[in-house]
């Protein structure tokens, strides 16, 4: 452990005497990659959020934007975008480069050459992905989940061609991307921690990356492998996923003895742990937020670390609840409904444990507490339907429908977004040393939450109407004829959610430039990354040796002078040094 | 401190608390009022299928639930912000933060709660999926982009074998003239059943994965090529229902529609008739 920690701190002496180029784009330091992470996230997500407009342009005003198959397209570029190069490259990429060393005191990642490919690779799959949008056919069609055999075989729909291809290529490079990267964090987890940071001291904004990447180590090299399969299939002739005697576009599929319920049980073997990478590090991130801004520590600290274990295990369990109705043996359905239900157990703890955080506390409504604020609030009201839609017989009413959408769009979405705000927020400040601007983000949460509800609620009443998912237009079915009010009310509410967070970007390009310069611990917070300079150095704390003596959460402790007391402050200090240490001074290196 | 968060007057902070609750209160009334407006205008369609009821009893069951729970737990929400917004420097938050007795009996009421609804959930869901009655009559469905065909075995009760890759114009889903039971087979652009008679549907896919839905029956199953489902409902009011495709299927998912026709029992013994001998 001592020798790796050479290392790294050798191999960053040595980057402070290299060129910019290798200082900021070709970097090894896990701040600029966990910021080039999130920038190029945010890049995505406005391509993800003007495609998401689109979409509501078409539902509403059907026929007036955009071709049949070029709606397709949309909706599957959507999904893929804002689930797999948006989301989850922001909450592992960018706040787990960003905050593990930090937060654990290490100086960097375990590996840091492993880190800056990474991220590479993450920009290089963009290339193949937006090349799809180009591709002849279009981009794929097929969904995000990219269901075979449409996704198979060329004939099947025009985006199942080179778009298609293209599409499976990208992902395929940022797996290997998210691989590199979880391996990172696993090893600086376990190896880098600071003396006195023993896991049951990490913040849980830590032991959520430190659980997602071990999620994302396990689940997503399956994908890789059916990705893989699946372009074999496209291109070698093999047929994994397409069955014999079948007619697709008019080619006949004699030689099969695929099946594409194999593609599905390898989609959500990584599709489920997937939604659980995008919600783990939020859950981390907003009961540390919650907890700085209640001025009291976590409750239920040990529960809130073994709920996530335990969702997180469990989440590889729960799969085949996205397969009640594909024609797997109906005893499946049953096991796979008795494991989606007793993962509500702890979802529903974790809620309470946010609730009992802010009982009995001082709350300061800053924009990142408004923000944690919000995501308990959305994630509340999308983890309920869950109780519907994972039970099976239910299911086979509102699978596919907008019921989904809502209630996907709630929990794991929109969630995870006010998950991904509220870190933005909170460590903005760490990484340019100036502070969002604070009126801006009230008035980003003020508009974001209401037009979050207005917009995902009603989508829940189409569903129960019965309009399914990705049709074009709901003009064919007399059934659906109603729904057309209610689908102008969501395109409205969603133009103004897309505004909204546009406020957001605003913001950083202003408070960049303008915003408040704020010293090294502006929120009065307890974890180590505010021990040090807002933005820290290379190597983070520079000569000095951190050393941990407390877990993560000595907020308001009645013997302490100040509410707060830094995980770097010796336990046996005197009351009065803890006021005077409490600005960051790191302990000296004795014990 | 310089550089550190701005000073907010206590007032101030509290007002901001009391705000960020009335607007989780918001959010919670709003949701509460949208549902209750939608259960007019959105909500299920017309229920027509024995095992619809239970579905819908079901869903019943688990909107009572959750719909209990959401305005708890949004409730507390706002109530904590209201109550503990900052009350000014000399006011500290408790040091509060384990309570072993709060912990067991949320996660124990939790847990049952959700062991009855696994229970309701599994037996009904066996109970869709058993074994069809004996007097369900029979009829193949086979999704293709971009509709649906239904393929009845007519008076002699034998379902010709059809051959997906031999299916074209004249020779409608590849059957054989001379396959047994060929003869009498009939193949419909439309699902016409019997009203208060089980039907038994064989679905099978000839391209891509489509999913059969019938909103009102609160029926769904995919079609999957490759393989054949059996599954089964018992339709209970007489009337003509829409059939969707709910399974994203290419360009033309969006008009994949069909329509199911309940009939009474001499109607649907007419409508056989209509179909001149060797409709095929």
């Amino acid at each position: 452990m001592a020798v790796l920690e050479q290392d790294v701190r050798a191999a960053h002496e040595e980057q402070h005497r290299e060129s910019l180029v290798r200082r900021y784009i070709f970097s090894q330091d896990h701040k600029v990659i966990g910021i080039q992470y999130l920038a190029t996230s945010f890049l995505m997500a406005l391509i993800g959020g003007v495609l998401a407009m689109v979409i509501r342009l078409e539902l509403g005003w059907p026929g007036s934007v955009i071709n049949q198959g070029s709606y397709l397209s949309t909706v599957t570029m959507h999904g893929t975008i804002m689930v797999f190069y948006v989301l989850s490259t922001a909450l592992t990429g960018g706040f787990g480069n960003y905050l593990v060393p930090l937060q654990i005191g290490a100086r960097d990642m375990a590996f840091p050459f492993l880190n800056m490919l990474s991220y590479w690779l993450y920009a290089l799959s963009l290339i193949p992905l937006v090349a799809a949008f180009f591709a002849p056919g279009g981009a794929p069609m097929s969904g995000w989940t990219a269901y075979t055999p449409l996704s198979a075989v060329p004939q099947a729909a025009p985006g199942s061609g080179i778009g298609q291809s293209l599409w499976l290529l990208s992902l395929a490079i940022l797996i290997v991307a998210f691989l590199f990267g979880s391996l990172n964090v696993i090893t600086t987890v376990m190896q880098l921690r600071a003396r006195g940071m023993s896991m049951m001291r990490m913040p849980l904004t830590v032991w959520g990356l430190f659980i997602t990447a071990i999620l994302s180590l396990l689940s997503f090299p399956v994908l890789l492998a059916a990705g893989i399969m699946l372009l074999f299939d496209r291109h070698l002739g093999t047929t994994f996923f397409l069955p014999a005697g079948s007619v697709i576009g008019g080619k006949v599929i004699a030689a099969g003895g695929g099946d594409p319920l194999l593609w599905q049980h390898l989609f959500w073997f990584l599709g489920h742990p997937e939604v659980y990478i995008l919600i783990l590090p939020g859950m981390g991130i907003v009961s540390d937020i919650i907890a700085n801004n209640a001025r009291k520590p976590v409750f239920g600290y040990p529960v809130m670390v073994l709920t996530m274990a335990v969702i997180a295990f469990l989440s590889f369990l729960v799969w085949g609840h996205h397969m009640f109705v594909s024609g797997m043996h109906p005893m499946l359905g049953t096991a796979f409904m008795a494991t989606t239900l007793i993962i509500a157990v702890p979802s529903a703890i974790k809620t309470f444990n946010w609730l009992a955080t802010m009982w009995r506390g001082k709350i300061r409504f800053t924009p990142q507490m408004l923000f944690a604020i919000g995501f308990v609030s959305v994630f509340v009201t999308g983890g309920l339907t869950g109780l519907m839609l994972g039970n099976p017989a239910v299911d086979m009413y509102l699978h596919d429908t907008y019921f989904v959408v809502a209630h996907f769009h709630f929990v794991m979405a929109s969630a995870s977004l006010f998950g991904v705000f509220a870190g933005l927020y909170h460590w903005f400040p760490k990484m340019f040393g100036r502070a969002l601007d604070e009126r801006l983000g009230r008035l980003h949460f003020w508009l974001a939450l209401p037009t979050t509800y207005a917009t995902f609620f009603p989508m829940h009443f189409a569903g129960l109407a019965g309009m399914p998912r990705r049709i074009y237009s709901t003009q064919l079915y007399g059934y659906l004829q109603g729904l057309e009010g209610l689908n102008r009310f969501i395109s409205v509410a969603a133009f103004v959610l897309f505004v909204a967070h546009m406020i957001f970007a605003v913001n950083v390009v202003y408070s960049l430039a303008k915003g408040r310069r704020v010293a090294e611990n502006p929120w009065q917070a307890t974890t180590l990354e505010w021990t040090t300079s807002s933005p820290p150095p290379h190597g983070n704390w520079g000569e000095r040796e951190v050393v941990v003596y407390r877990w993560a959460y000595d907020y308001s402790l009645p013997e302490a002078a100040q509410d707060f007391v830094p995980q770097n402050v010796p336990v046996e200090a005197p009351v009065t040094a803890v006021a005077r240490q409490a600005g960051g001074q790191v302990a000296p290196a004795t014990g | 401190m310089a550089g550190n968060i701005e000073p907010v007057s206590a007032r101030r902070e509290a007002g901001r608390g009391v705000a960020v609750a009335l607007l989780v209160w918001a959010m919670l009334g709003g949701a509460m009022v949208a549902t209750w407006a939608a259960m007019r205008r959105w909500w299920f369609p017309p229920l027509a299928s024995s095992q619809g009821a239970d579905i819908d009893r079901l869903f019943g069951i688990i909107f009572a639930v959750i719909s209990v729970v959401f305005i708890l737990v949004q409730a507390t929400l706002g109530l904590a912000l209201w109550r503990f917004g900052s009350r000014g420097e000399s006011h500290r938050a408790s040091h509060w933060h384990e309570h072993r007795g709060l912990e067991i009996g949320w996660t124990t009421i939790t847990a049952v709660t959700l062991i009855a609804l696994t229970v309701l959930g599994g037996s009904l869901w066996l109970r869709v999926h058993s074994a069809p009655p004996a007097d369900a009559r029979t009829v193949e469905v086979v999704a293709e982009q971009f509709g649906w065909r239904f393929h009845y075995p007519g008076p002699d009760g034998v379902l010709a074998a059809v051959d997906l890759t031999a299916d074209r114009r004249g020779s409608p889903l590849g059957i054989r003239s001379d396959a047994p039971g060929a003869a009498d087979d009939i193949v419909s652009r439309e699902l016409v059943v019997e009203v208060n008679r089980p039907v038994r549907l064989l679905i099978r896919s000839k391209d891509v994965i489509h999913s059969f839905y019938v909103p009102n029956m609160r029926f769904k199953q995919d079609a999957v090529p490759g393989r054949v489902v059996e599954i089964w409902f018992t339709p209970v009011q007489a009337g003509t229902f829409p059939i969707a495709c709910a399974e994203l299927c290419g360009v033309g998912h969006y008009v994949m529609a069909s329509t199911l026709k309940v009939v009474t029992p001499e109607e649907y013994q007419s409508w056989l008739a209509s179909f001149a001998r060797g409709a095929l």
